[in-house]
């Protein structure tokens, strides 16, 4: 028998909100395999990983705290993949609207100004921003290309975070652990359910998910987002001028990562250290394309790559197995995810090696 | 007569709605040049894609070196001895030269051996390449003769070449007539696909010359001058105009001293266009392709600018530096020459579609928002007044058949009353009903006052819709002439580039 891509008239509109959940159970089918032959009780482990870490309201919480910073930063992607502009250093960005929005605390440490909040966040979307404003500029000077050099940029900004934490934004008083001060109430976003972790940071997300939506289905802008994207000849054809495109989705998706970046460290972690954030930047990139590039899409998106941090953790407290798994398993979605894309445009044609295809058919 | 290398008797091949090769009849000898030529869409491409493999003919035989011989695959094709070097090169940028000619090659030799087969090949043809280079470090002309390099190896009897000087300068055009002559001089066939006049008579033995599928004349080409061959190419019956000649009023688009360089070496640079067009005026903009049509359309919409704003003006404005979306709210409409991916968006509805042209003349924003019940309006007025068939507004555009997404656009731009139109090839592959349907509409147009110009390549439209005609040639735009006093001898030598040429006191630069 052969097996055979016939390519589609149209694109198919139901693969392309199928595709996800088939990557999700070729996923989950792979996960079965990898659990069994690193010798742990596959079904048990898949419990472990996928189960138990939102059996409970504050496992739900820990959820909705993580997907937070993904489905800010995935809206932010999602504009610039629609346009065909591939901005891969979200973390660089988040890392940096992290700390122009955290310089303000280290600055002000006594201060119990209720702006602090506020301020912190527009420093935050505008630290976000001028991180992403490097690449768009080399882009729109050089024609640099924007995945290389929005990625190389992550790592600049992590050394930047370890430089502080590890030297002049040391809390004094914290015996020399590398390691800011605690933010003060003020600089603090407030919980929303009491007894969980869950703070306000996840009303921003909503926020950002149906801003995001409007702005691609009903506004001028979005709409040329889209035509950039889909057809360039298109958009210079209504005007759009495609280096203020680029400007445009880098500054925009800078400036959420940035927000995500400070919603993190001034919501759960609550002080700037080494590590903000397990690669949330990264993980947005398959948050956004397993949503579809579409906002309600990245919000569903979100809670599953979360859920990927949360069983990671869970499976390494209760089996023993390496932190590593919640990346493999991110690692094989996107993997999944992108063959089955093909079936968007191609449908799959089993023939008999006997029967005479009708090749014109084709 | 010896036996002739490849014969054809009757070949005939029709795609739905249009018979693209009528009972062709076409002989080409050993170590023959032979010329293939006529306008684009006359035929040219299928004939050979049916001699390469890639096509099966409805009717008609082919006879190879005397013999009865169905191609059934281009490798059948290579297996006999037929080379193809297409227009669009299949080369891996990142591979060397000897390995993109070993991946091509089924079974053949590899590494060194090759590169010395490469190496020899190359110098006995002048073709100078190094095996070892990688591909993109390689210009366009000398990715070319990575693919004859590659068909050579295999030591065709016929080398077909389709269009290959489209893609070259001037310089690297002369390198590869040598290496053809002297092929040619080794006994390989060359079929040699073009529509540039000019390079035909310096370069081939005969010529066979088609239109609308069939084969209209076959001349040696040296014999003939560039207009004899433009009268071939384009037939000579000129229609009168169809209608009355209208007073015209006030000019709308004044070009004033428009130059651009080319920004690769595929496109044409522009010097010195000096047109206008008039209210009430249908302008038409001839040539054959690849003349700097593309690249004055991209400056004239404001796609791309011009360097200063005086050379385009729009109802009396000055507007070479301003934009596409200010000379729309001058009052210009475009119809660009690509329908999709320029015109519309395939993947998109023709409501979302509508926005692309109309959407600042026809209040389809409210400030940032998109009024789209406004543009289902627009969409549906469309379709309703320029007989659009459409399985509803909300279907891609893509599966829209050419005919009814032309209508699509240019009902789009005409429903905007502008005050100039620019039209880029408006009936190009457009079926027969559809395009009366735009000719009409542009006519009506012309006849509200509008100043319309029409860039085509189909001299019949031109001079049914025209009053005035002037025509591009490498670049240059000759003087407008009425179109009452144009004959085909006059156009013959305009597109050929006879009167510039001789105007500027240039005969026959290269």
């Amino acid at each position: 028998m052969r097996i055979k891509l016939v390519p589609r008239q149209t694109h198919s509109k139901v693969m392309t909100w199928m595709t996800p959940v088939m990557a999700l159970v070729l996923s989950l089918l792979s996960g079965t395999v990898m659990f069994s032959l690193l010798g742990y009780p596959p079904l048990e482990s898949l419990y472990a990983f996928f189960i138990s870490p939102i059996s409970d309201l504050y496992g739900l919480s820990e959820l909705i705290i993580k997907a937070t910073p993904l489905a800010i930063i995935a809206v932010g992607l999602a504009m610039g993949f629609r346009a065909n502009v591939w901005n891969i250093g979200a973390e660089g960005q988040f890392t940096i609207g992290a700390l122009t929005g955290s310089a303000l605390v280290i600055y002000f440490p006594e201060s119990d100004n209720v702006l602090m909040l506020p301020a912190m966040l527009i420093l935050g979307v505008a630290g976000g921003m001028a991180w992403a404003s490097i690449p768009a500029f080399l882009k729109t000077r050089f024609n640099t290309n924007e995945i290389l050099t929005s990625l190389l940029l992550v790592y600049v900004a992590i050394l930047i975070l370890s430089t502080l934490v590890h030297g002049p934004w040391k809390d004094p008083a914290g015996y020399n652990f590398p390691e800011s001060v605690i933010f003060q109430d003020v600089a603090t976003l407030p919980i929303i359910v009491p007894g969980t972790r869950l703070h306000f940071g996840a009303i921003f997300a909503l926020l950002v998910v149906a801003t995001g939506w409007v702005l691609f289905s009903r506004t001028l802008a979005g709409f040329q987002v889209r035509v950039s994207g889909l057809a360039p000849h298109a958009a210079r054809y209504t005007g759009v001028r495609s280096d203020r495109m680029v400007w445009y989705v880098l500054l925009g998706a800078g400036g959420l990562a940035g927000l995500a970046g400070i919603i993190e460290v001034a919501g759960p972690i609550g002080q700037v250290q080494p590590l903000i954030s397990p690669g949330y930047g990264f993980a947005a990139i398959i948050v956004a394309f397993l949503g579809r590039l579409h906002p309600l899409g990245i919000l569903f998106a979100s809670l599953v790559l979360a859920l990927s941090y949360l069983g990671g953790e869970f499976v390494q407290i209760k089996l023993g197995l390496p932190l590593g798994i919640a990346g493999v398993f991110q690692g094989m979605l996107l993997f999944f995810l992108l063959s089955c894309d093909v079936l968007i445009n191609y449908r799959v044609e089993f023939r008999r090696p006997g029967t005479k295809s009708s090749a014109s058919s084709a | 007569m010896s036996t002739p290398l490849l014969e054809l008797k009757g070949v005939t091949k029709a795609f739905p709605g249009v018979v693209a090769n009528d009972t062709i009849d076409l002989s080409i000898a050993e170590g023959e040049i032979h010329a293939l030529l006529g306008e684009n869409g006359a035929g040219k491409s299928t004939l050979v894609k049916i001699i390469y493999g890639y096509y099966s003919a409805d009717a008609g035989d082919m006879s190879w070196l005397g013999e009865a011989v169905k191609v059934s695959s281009p490798a059948h094709a290579r297996q006999i001895g037929i080379g193809m070097v297409f227009q669009h090169f299949s080369l891996f940028d990142a591979l060397s030269v000897r390995e993109n000619i070993e991946l091509a090659i089924a079974a053949g030799k590899t590494g060194d051996e090759l590169s010395q087969d490469i190496i020899e090949i190359s110098t006995t043809y002048g073709l100078g390449l190094d095996p070892e280079r990688d591909v993109f470090s390689l210009s366009v002309g000398e990715r070319q003769r990575v693919e004859i390099v590659r068909c050579l190896l295999q030591s065709p009897k016929l080398l077909i070449m389709d269009e290959p000087t489209s893609v070259l300068t001037p310089q690297e055009a002369d390198n590869l007539f040598e290496v053809l002559r002297k092929l040619a001089d080794q006994g390989c066939a060359v079929l040699y696909i073009s529509h540039k006049l000019e390079e035909i008579r310096r370069l081939c033995h005969h010529a066979t010359i088609l239109r609308h599928g069939k084969v209209v004349a076959q001349c040696d080409p040296t014999k003939e001058d560039t207009r004899s061959l433009a009268e071939m190419m384009i037939g000579k019956t000129l229609k009168p105009p169809a209608y009355e000649l209208k007073q015209t009023g006030a000019e709308k688009l004044v070009v004033r001293n428009l130059s651009r360089n080319a920004e690769t070496e595929r496109s044409i640079s522009l010097s010195d266009i000096s047109f206008d067009v008039c209210e009430g005026e249908i302008f038409g903009i001839a040539g054959v392709a690849g003349n700097g049509q593309t690249e004055l359309m991209e400056m004239l919409s404001g796609e791309i600018l011009a360097d200063d704003d005086s050379v385009i003006s729009i109802d009396g404005v000055a507007c070479g530096r301003r934009g596409v979306r200010a000379r729309r709210q001058l009052g210009a409409a475009i119809v660009p020459e690509e329908r999709l991916g320029h015109g519309a968006v395939g993947s998109m509805s023709l409501v979302e579609n509508a926005f692309l042209g109309g959407h600042r003349r026809f209040n389809l924003t409210r400030g940032l928002w998109m009024n789209y019940a406004n543009a289902r309006k627009f969409a549906q007025q469309t379709c309703d007044d320029y007989d659009v068939r459409h399985a509803g507004i909300q279907v891609d555009a893509g599966s829209l058949s050419g005919g009814n997404l032309q209508k699509f656009l240019i009902g789009r731009e005409i429903l905007q009353e502008p005050l100039v139109m620019l039209a880029s090839q408006p009936t190009w592959g457009v079926d027969a009903g559809s395009q009366l349907a735009i000719h009409k509409a542009l006519l009506d147009l012309a006849a509200r006052g509008t100043a319309v110009l029409v860039i085509s390549q189909d001299l019949d439209e031109l001079l049914e819709l025209c009053n005035r005609v002037a025509v591009m040639f490498a670049g240059k735009l000759s003087e407008p002439h009425q179109v009452a006093d144009l004959s085909a001898e006059k156009i013959g030598l305009l597109m050929g580039g006879a009167e510039l040429e001789s105007a500027k006191g240039v005969a026959n630069a290269h």
